[in-house]
């Protein structure tokens, strides 16, 4: 899966978790989850939860800090499926 | 004297009708929402019928936000917001503005947390994926968590209260919202009760050999209070909400005023002199109704009806004849009396709640609802009273005043003095 599948895909995990549907149709690698899509905190641990499940991967609490920009989030997806 | 409380909105999720205009039409035509269970076959229990609302869980969608609603697994908590939202627009307020409304508060109650989720937790943890809950867990394993919704989707920034007295949670929640007000602590209660009765609570009071286990293929004759055939209770789900509000409050924002909270008791036997955990005894209960007429400052006589707790258990009559010395009256002098348990179970801390609802609605629309299953009256209970006290059919009559109780395990009690709301006090 490439960059832009996995964005794809990572477009679905997040909708359920924004109200901002509109920023959630642009978002890019610089998109900000909580500041530019005003996700719960919160809800950062169920959306890693829920990308575990459409990735088949785990995700350790280390790596998981560091997905705070939609481009981070597919760096640590993109690492984990290789 | 404190400040004068009435009531304002409604909202309620009843077994027998979800939503105010569809439930007055179930209580005035007696309409049962008692129905077989068949998954209650399966689990061998004795007890097959049960009320459940035919309630439809997307319409939450229209109540809280897509993301609170993805993830919300509670079926009390879904009730209870329903019957909540429900009774704040009911009473003409708006939702969801961006200031904390700090003179509006919540008391709303429930008997245990939801079942249902605890059992997912469960299954997780001993799965060894408690990394899998998830965040949204925790607010829905609170008791709070109904006043958490109902109050962070309003903004309400005054007392938020979770309380909990088994079956009269209901009632002890709209005591406790009506004296906040008199104190002059708040200026509107949103007060209710919520309670799913899954098939976990339902088991354990099945094994106490409590419920009707006689009508299994006539369901909606299952619940028979004051009947000779009252053999035990049907559990019901639901809930129940009022909007409670100073009287000069509701009068300046030009509000609908539907009655008036008079006062109430709330006490406990002590679970001495014939009380116990699961029974009432009589000392407490007639002190409780006594101790609400007299802080309401009314006369016995001059109540109309009663709303009774009235499961359909051989306490029936022991709670005729506690109502009857309490108020001092008997035979033909008795007020009417009726209990909505017979359309729709007993809700347990629910109960209350809705069972208020129906008495405002009954004050609002000048009518005593019908007493249904009560083809036989328990022959004990018409030696304390007159059968016309028990109508078995809607009666049309201006009601006036009403007192409304409820008895809950630990023999709790709680009383509440509705009345017609007349301008001049």
């Amino acid at each position: 899966m490439d960059r832009a599948a996995i964005l794809d895909e990572l477009k679905k995990v997040l909708d359920p978790y924004t109200e901002n549907k509109d920023m959630l149709k642009r978002i890019d690698d610089t998109t900000d989850l909580v500041k530019d899509l005003k996700i719960n905190s919160a809800n950062l641990v169920d959306i890693i939860i829920d990308a575990e499940a459409k990735y088949n991967v785990e995700i350790d609490f280390d790596l998981a800090e560091k997905m705070i920009t939609v481009g981070s989030c597919i760096d640590v997806i993109a690492e984990k499926m290789k | 004297m404190g400040r004068r409380v009435v009531i304002t909105g409604l909202g309620v999720v009843s077994p027998n009708g979800v939503g105010v205009p569809a439930f007055l039409d179930a209580i005035r035509s007696g309409v049962s929402g008692i129905r077989w269970m068949p998954s209650y076959q399966e689990l061998n229990f004795n007890c097959q019928v049960a009320g459940m609302p035919h309630f439809e869980w997307d319409q939450l969608k229209n109540y809280v936000s897509e993301v609170t609603f993805h993830g919300l697994k509670g079926t009390a908590i879904g009730y209870g917001i329903r019957a909540g939202l429900d009774a704040w627009t009911d009473a003409g307020n708006s939702l969801g503005g961006d200031q904390t409304l700090w003179d509006t508060g919540c008391v709303f109650g429930s008997s245990v947390a939801d079942v249902e989720v605890v059992k997912r937790v469960i299954g997780r943890v001993d799965a060894r994926e408690a990394k899998k809950l998830g965040s949204r867990v925790v607010e829905q394993l609170m008791n709070s968590s109904i006043t958490a919704y109902i109050s962070g989707r309003l903004g309400f920034g005054n007392r938020i209260i979770a309380n909990s007295a088994a079956c009269a949670t209901g009632t002890q929640a709209i005591l406790m919202g009506y004296e906040y007000i008199q104190q002059g602590l708040a200026k509107q209660m949103l007060v209710g009760s919520s309670e799913h009765v899954d098939p976990y609570i339902f088991g354990a009071f099945d094994s106490m050999r409590i419920l009707s286990r006689k009508f299994n293929h006539y369901p909606e004759k299952a619940s028979r209070p004051m009947s000779a055939t009252a053999g035990g209770f049907v559990p019901g789900s639901g809930a129940g909400a009022l909007i409670l509000e100073d009287l000069d409050f509701a009068l300046k924002r030009n509000a609908r005023i539907y009655a008036e909270i008079l006062g109430g008791a709330n006490n406990s036997g002590g679970q001495r002199n014939g009380g116990s955990m699961t029974a009432p005894g009589a000392t407490g209960v007639i002190r409780c109704i006594t101790d609400a007429v007299t802080n309401a400052d009314i006369s016995p006589g001059s109540i109309d009806l009663i709303s009774g707790h009235l499961t359909a258990t051989a306490a029936d009559i022991m709670e005729i004849q506690n109502w009857g010395l309490a108020l001092g009256r008997n035979g033909r002098n008795f007020p009417a009396i009726n209990s909505l348990k017979s359309m729709i179970g007993h809700c347990l801390s629910a109960a209350g709640s809705i069972e208020a609802v129906g008495v405002v609605l009954q004050i609002l629309h000048h009518f005593v609802h019908p007493n249904v299953n009560l083809e036989d009256p328990n022959p004990e209970i018409l030696k304390m009273i007159g059968m016309d006290c028990m109508p078995t059919a809607l009666v049309e009559k201006e009601i006036n005043t009403v007192a409304k109780a409820n008895f809950g395990f630990g023999d709790v009690n709680t009383c509440l003095i509705f009345s017609k709301y007349k301008s001049n006090g």
